[in-house]
């Protein structure tokens, strides 16, 4: 194998580097309309009426759209539910939710004519956070007739996913701790704001989106629109960026009608305002109570979290049952409960995010940990070898047992964190790990083309959003058919063009896409076996193929495109291969499914505090992922890094604000901070274990959010270590240290 | 009522225009919207981001701060004027070598202002890199490669 397990350079990197790179709203359409929403500044209003007399005025002005412009009753969408009307109808419910929507033949004229739609509003008291979410005396967020035969459809709690095992009332334990974790409403903050476009012609709709999953996109809209699926073409140019935040149906709906009703293509490209208004994390609030042993070994956790999903559900359903199964984190854990809820809110709706709900819970089962080990007497980093189960050993039962050597990931960030050695003054070391399910089910189809001069076209549903699928696609390619990187050229981002992909997700793309790419070469080589045997008068079985040398029963090798272009002959013509990877949904599991994998890290920092103000700085921070197989290890280190640094975004410095309105106080780039340059460890190190021992292609198992799991817990057990501060509130900006620390008592434990 | 134009003249990449700006535009709605330069991209349109950092007579700017007016005269220096007729800048090479680069999305923006910190500091500290650079914000968080990739092209500048 010369190119997998090589750092081959970015496919695509050359545009990148020098601007030709096409992102969606670098893309020109002819004759396009520019769209502008108008919105309220407050979360839940009832609209009384709008006037749109004045926006029509502006010259250039080709639609202004309120909800009575749209079918009545008010469409809705949704990924699993049908719950996000097209435009408001009758109330707000998140600031930011447009109420109406402006089309000009300008950018600055629809700017104005938005401007210019006159709301007659009435603010309504809203629900912004979780306590008052669950008062019964709290205004319902979702009216009860969008939710017939729902149990729940009188409270804001839209599901209650429970799993138990064991008995934990009963389980005994020789030590109880008991807390409250918060994690805070955080953005995607992609440097690449939202944008999409819509045409409408006889042919049916096209949407460009720059989107993760163009399938359920297509799903969607035909739906919405009731059109056959084959009448909704997407085009999905690269994303800038996404992490989860791309994921699912924004505005193409509202963009659709507006096109239908103008006969012109129409576009919206957000601002970062309005991309932090669409979408973001779930908040949520995790009360654990865990027992442990006297040796420190987990008797029970009892777990119960409140996850504020906002107006919509979008994915927050899934992102929330899926994460609260794992809750109880890489751990032997003999008795367990765990409930945890969806809960609505006039808030921005929240969806995926790297981590998918598993690092709320993480910074949670991290620190009741370390507060064991605290009490206990117990290092941290000898309390996590105790518990974690052990390859093949359950961590659910039922579910996949443990899928990798976890105990050799910790070891690898103790070595080289340099745990137990000794510090230096006023700085303290912190381990954690963390645990995210793969995906549990899905389907992955490629489209292989081998052409007659032995250039290969590979055509997949797959967004290439910075993880880097185009390179390890092509680096599969490229080895098993034995031909040169260069002349391996990766489709993506079309439904007309590509076969269905389930969706860009969980970390799946190498798993999933490369394993259906790696089935597709297969084909492909007994295609030319075929044809070889056709040529030779030998069996096809009797044919060897191994990087790109077809060996026949002789002893004579000629190369894959000799054979294919004999076999064509003068008339020509090109292999087409199918490459198919489904991995079915299982109704009876409690996730509809095993995951395929487990992303598996321990993080260690090593850090120190400002007595004075309570600044963090990090010299040190070592993030370790069970690979499998690194396909691409530059990459692989690339996307952990990444992660290690995302993940410090919402330890200690990110956390979306509301006003008492609901407005997002810290709105823009400006009040927002994510981390940079400044920002990042002072050495961030990104270390691989590979076992081989995952379902994908070589090995591989899927990489890229495992580095954000517990990069929270890590970095407060260090603060603990070095200032006896305990936090369990994020981010642990430099004030909540500061006071954390002045509770500290002199024996080093916090009253709390 | 249509927007109020003026005339302004910019040499963009070494080539003169002749454009009538809407008064308000900024130098990065005029790049993009009325040169289709795209390389240059737009994310918080209040500079903080850096994406759509360029060159105004030589010195980098964030083009969604500057309106067209103001750049009436002034040469102007984009991604798409870094690599001649092919070649790629040291800057843009190092990228690619070091695997600098994820999405792409920051990108140009981060090559304008590493290629215009090293050319006022040619070989400069860790800390003098991370300094002129934070002004370019990346969430794939490239910036130990990036870093990197400056590095390596101020050492490839001084050989």
């Amino acid at each position: 194998m010369t190119n997998v397990g090589a750092s081959a350079g970015r496919v695509g990197g050359l545009d990148r580097v020098t601007g030709r790179q096409r992102y969606m709203a670098d893309i020109r359409l002819e004759d396009a309309l520019h769209v502008k929403l108008v919105t309220l500044p407050c979360a839940r209003a009832r609209i009384v009426g709008v006037d749109t007399s004045r926006a029509w005025q502006v010259p250039g002005v080709r639609a202004v759209f309120t909800a009575a412009d749209l079918p009545d009753p008010m469409p809705r969408y949704g990924v699993h539910y049908d719950d996000r009307p097209v435009l408001a109808v009758g109330e707000t419910k998140f600031h930011g939710e447009p109420v109406a929507a402006v089309a000009a033949d300008t950018l600055d004229a629809a700017q104005k004519a938005a401007a210019l739609v006159g709301v007659d509003y009435e603010e309504l008291p809203a629900v912004l956070d979780v306590r008052t979410a669950l008062d019964p005396a709290a205004p319902l967020v979702v009216d009860p007739e969008l939710r017939p035969d729902d149990p729940l459809a009188h409270t804001n709690v839209r599901r209650e996913f429970r799993y138990t095992w064991g008995d934990p009332d009963s389980a005994a334990a020789d030590l109880v701790i008991e807390n409250t974790y918060t994690f805070p409403m955080v953005t995607h903050f992609a440097i690449e704001p939202h944008a999409f476009a819509v045409a409408v012609d006889e042919t049916g709709v096209t949407v460009w989106s720059a989107i993760q999953h163009p399938y359920i996109l297509q799903r969607v809209m035909a739906r919405v629109l009731g059109l056959p699926w084959s009448k909704v073409r997407v085009i999905a140019p690269d994303p800038g960026g996404a992490f989860g935040g791309k994921g699912y149906p924004k505005f193409e709906p509202l963009l659709a009608y507006m096109a239908m009703a103008t006969g012109r293509p129409c576009r919206l490209v957000l601002t970062l305002e309005e991309t932090f208004q669409a979408v973001r994390r779930n908040n949520a609030e995790v009360r654990i109570r865990t027992g442990f042993a006297a040796d420190g070994s987990l008797r029970f956790q009892d777990i119960e979290a409140d996850f504020l999903m906002g107006a919509y559900v979008d994915i927050s359903a899934r992102v929330i049952s899926k994460s609260s199964h794992l809750a109880a984190g890489p751990y032997r854990t003999p008795h367990a409960r765990i409930l945890a809820r969806a809960i609505h809110s006039h808030t921005p709706p929240s969806t995926a995010m790297r981590g998918f709900g598993t690092p709320q819970f993480t910074w949670a089962l991290e620190q009741q940990m370390d507060e064991a080990a605290r009490r206990l007497g117990i290092d941290r980093l000898e309390i996590r070898l105790r518990n974690l189960a052990r390859k093949g050993e359950e961590v659910v039962p039922g579910d996949t047992p443990a899928d990798g050597d976890w105990v050799e990931s910790v070891q690898k960030a103790a070595a080289a964190i340099g745990w137990g050695e000794p510090l230096p003054e006023g700085r303290g070391r912190g381990l954690a790990v963390g645990i995210k399910s793969s995906a549990t089910a899905g389907a992955a189809y490629s489209i292989l083309r081998f052409l007659y001069d032995g250039s290969v076209f590979v055509l997949v549903g797959t967004s290439d959003m910075g993880q880097g699928a185009r390179t390890i696609l092509t680096q599969i390619v490229a080895d098993e058919l034995g031909v040169p990187p260069e002349s391996v050229n990766v489709v993506m981002g079309d439904t007309a063009a590509a076969p269905f992909d389930y969706s860009t997700s969980a970390s799946r793309s190498t798993v999933f896409m490369g394993g259906s790419v790696l089935r597709g070469c297969a084909d492909l080589k007994d295609q030319v076996r075929r044809i070889g045997a056709r040529l030779q008068g030998c069996e096809p079985d009797q044919i060897e193929i191994e990087r790109g040398i077809v060996r026949f029963p002789g002893g004579e090798e000629r190369s894959i495109v000799e054979v294919v272009q004999e076999g064509l002959g003068p008339v020509g013509g090109e292999l087409i291969a199918v490459g198919t990877m489904r991995g079915e949904a299982d109704p009876t599991h409690p996730i509809g499914g095993r995951p395929w994998f487990y992303e598996f890290n321990c993080t260690a920092v090593e850090l120190e505090v400002d007595r004075k103000t309570g600044e963090v700085l990090i010299h040190k921070h070592v993030t370790v992922a069970d690979v499998g197989k690194a396909i691409n290890p530059l990459q692989v280190e690339s996307q952990d890094e990444g992660a290690a640094v995302m993940g410090l975004g919402h330890t200690l410095m990110e956390h979306l604000v509301l006003d008492e309105h609901g407005r997002i106080v810290n709105l823009g780039a400006l009040d927002y901070r994510i981390p940079t340059t400044k920002d990042v460890p002072l050495q961030l190190e990104s270390i691989i274990v590979e076992n081989g021992d995952g379902p994908g292609p070589y090995g591989a198992k899927g990489v890229g959010e495992g580095g954000l799991l517990c990069v929270a817990a890590a970095v407060a057990s260090a603060v603990n270590e070095a200032t006896g501060a305990v936090v369990r509130d994020l981010p642990l900006t430099p004030e909540r240290i500061w006071r954390a620390m002045r509770e500290v008592t002199p024996s080093g434990a916090s009253p709390r | 009522m249509s927007p109020q134009r003026r005339a302004v003249s910019l040499v963009v990449n070494g080539q003169r225009h002749a454009l009538e700006v809407v008064v308000h535009h900024t130098l990065l709605d005029v790049l993009r919207n009325d040169l289709d330069l795209t390389g240059t991209k737009e994310c918080c349109a209040e500079g903080e981001c850096g994406a759509c950092t360029v060159w105004m007579d030589g010195v980098a700017v964030n083009s969604c701060l500057v309106l067209a007016v103001e750049a009436d005269g002034r040469q102007i220096t984009t991604i798409e004027g870094l690599s001649r007729e092919g070649s790629l800048s040291p800057v843009q090479q190092a990228f690619l070598e070091e695997g600098a680069v994820q999405c792409g999305f920051c990108i140009p923006g981060m090559v304008m202002s590493a290629a215009y910190l090293l050319q006022n500091n040619p070989a400069p500290s860790e800390e003098e890199i991370r300094e002129g650079l934070s002004g370019n914000l990346c969430r794939c968080a490239g910036y130990k490669r990036i870093i990197a990739a400056v590095q390596r092209a101020a050492e490839e500048g001084r050989r």
